[in-house]
């Protein structure tokens, strides 16, 4: 029995051209101390079933699903004060743009505490001593001195450092991690990616991994779910995935790699045309 | 016969900051003394990471900034704009394509018109004729003459990257700066540009400055290979000999830190965590 399971997922948008169903009917399950990655390009609804997990979807968006429990809470149920007390303690969140996810009109140490004087009965002083050892714990240098910095003066990986010891900061069992890298440089994304991983063992949470890079999939993943256009075209455990890619849009995008390059030029998913369509995808209205 | 199209020697640039209303300027050197040449149909990758001097490099390559100390030539014709002497010619000879295809394009344009205007600008040919310009080079780009009369916000990322591509060819460059042509893509959309990018080097002759920080892109499309740290270039050569025996301390950490998606690795790095 996984931590997290969700049965038929699907999210549909209000627009002014009608509904539009952004996830369709998709499926997860993930384990305790397991990392699992949703990879798929943009607009294949990654970022949208978590958010409908965590709960966060506009008003405009209509989330249905046989299933969604967190451990032996039905997440579907909950009302908002209800959610509150899972949502940002025992799941929470890690966006792409660290910059923008902090608040820059107050001090690091205020954001870090914040989690910890909703959710925890730790007292000012015992607040501020945790936030001193999370900021320590994921690495950064002089984290008492840092508590009271605000983050426009800090660099964009450290920032993202603040964001994760914001999501650790109670203990979570579930990290949510929504392309956590991207914004950032190919060094400080290793000590990221590697800092993310270490903290998951030692704590032994679940992490889920929302990216579009296959790079990154093969550096932290378990498991993988591909997604194409709000649908799961297929799920895996890493190592079988890339070494033999069932489905026809896996295989389009991990030929699609540079640095799989073979020839003179990369295979484009339109190349696949004929596999894909046997598949059941359509390429209607992707790119050209 | 080799022909250089771009030589650059020693090129600095230095930017200098004022510190609050009545602090003290400080310098900053952005760039400390570049060097390479580049021959026609040839691609030089320009790699490193935010604040490294990469974008520098390419305001000045693309005679937007001038350099502060050091030569720029350009078909071996020495390039100097703080003299005020850019010609047409000239801004006809470089073109640039930027990185965010949502942000380069004016919203309020139709396309047409965003391909013709740096005809309007730099040449006198007759609005038929830039007409017909802009048709064929649509279809140069994989577009169709349906797509003149449209707007930027009606097509996707990877389309907005051709039309910037398209408009950077407008003026038959010699030399194109891409400054991360396709970082903001999907992966099967980077594929495809990445494709076109070939196809028209091919074509037309032309010769590449690709400005990026994704080492697998730069592999499959670099021949020469410029790593830059803090404004110093740490590493200059053919792809194969950067990728192949790196020499600087910075470049192995570059490539160490490049997640690989190959099976070995993963193998790998799955028998760590069992054994750990």
């Amino acid at each position: 029995m996984g931590i997290l399971e969700i049965k038929n997922l699907s999210v549909e948008f209000d627009t002014v051209a009608g509904p539009f169903r952004a996830l369709d009917g998709v499926n997860y399950s993930i384990d305790p101390g397991e990392v699992l990655a949703i990879v798929g390009e943009s607009g294949s609804g990654k970022s949208v079933a978590m958010l409908a997990v965590m709960g966060l979807l506009p008003n405009t968006a209509t989330v249905t699903a046989d299933k969604m429990m967190f451990e032996d809470i039905d997440l579907a149920s909950l009302n908002t004060s209800q959610r509150r007390q899972v949502i940002g303690k025992d799941i929470s969140m890690i966006f792409q743009e660290p910059i923008a996810s902090l608040n820059p009109c107050f001090t690091v140490g205020f954001q870090l505490t914040e989690a910890l004087k909703a959710h925890t009965s730790l007292s000012g002083s015992q607040r501020q001593k945790r936030a001193e050892e999370l900021l320590e714990s994921v690495g950064i240098p002089n984290p008492k001195g840092s508590l009271t910095v605000f983050p426009h003066q800090m660099s964009g990986g450290q920032c993202q450092r603040v964001m994760i010891a914001m999501a650790i900061s109670c203990a979570p069992k579930l990290l949510i991690a929504d392309e956590p890298t991207t914004a950032l440089d190919v060094t400080i994304q290793k000590q990221i990616l590697d800092l993310l991983l270490t903290i998951q063992q030692d704590s032994g949470m679940a992490l889920i991994m929302i990216t579009h890079d296959m790079g990154v999939v093969a550096e932290t993943a378990d498991r993988v779910v591909v997604q194409y256009k709000g649908r799961q075209v297929e799920e895996a455990d890493v190592l079988s995935l890339f070494e033999s890619p069932k489905n026809a849009y896996t295989k389009a995008l991990l030929s699609a790699l540079p640095e799989n390059a073979t020839g003179d030029r990369l295979p484009t998913v339109q190349d696949f045309a004929k596999e894909l369509t046997d598949a059941g995808i359509s390429l209607e209205g992707v790119s050209k | 016969m080799s022909n250089t199209v771009l030589r650059a020697r020693d090129l600095k640039r230095d930017y200098h900051v004022k510190e609050g209303l009545f602090g003290k300027t400080r310098t900053i050197h952005a760039l400390k003394g570049v060097s390479f040449d580049l021959e026609e149909g040839k691609t030089l990758a320009v790699v490193g990471e935010s604040g490294c001097g990469k974008s520098t490099l390419a305001r000045i390559l693309t005679l937007i900034d001038p350099a502060t100390a050091g030569s720029l030539l350009i078909d071996e014709k020495i390039v100097d704009i703080s003299a005020g002497h850019l010609t047409s010619e000239l801004r006809r000879k470089v073109q640039i394509v930027f990185q965010n295809p949502y942000g380069s394009l004016n919203p309020r344009q139709k396309i047409g018109a965003v391909l013709e205007e740096p005809l309007v600008i730099n040449t006198n040919t007759s609005p038929i004729e830039r007409t017909a310009l802009a048709h064929s080079m649509l279809k140069k780009v994989g577009l169709g003459p349906e797509h003149y009369n449209r707007y930027p916000h009606m097509f996707s990322g990877g389309q907005r990257q051709r039309i910037a591509i398209a408009r950077a060819l407008m003026l038959k460059p010699r030399l194109l700066v891409l400054d991360e042509p396709v970082s903001a893509l999907d992966l099967s959309v980077q594929a495809q540009i990445l494709n076109l990018l070939a196809d028209l080097q091919e074509e037309l002759n032309l010769t590449y400055v690709f400005i990026s920080h994704d080492l697998s892109v730069v592999k499959y499309i670099a021949d020469q290979v410029m790593v830059m740290y803090f404004g110093e270039v740490v590493e200059y050569g053919s792809r194969d000999d950067v990728f192949d025996n790196p020499q600087h301390d910075y470049t192995k950490t570059l490539f160490t830190a490049t997640p690989r998606a190959d099976v070995d690795s993963i193998k790998k790095r799955l028998a760590k965590k069992n054994a750990a």
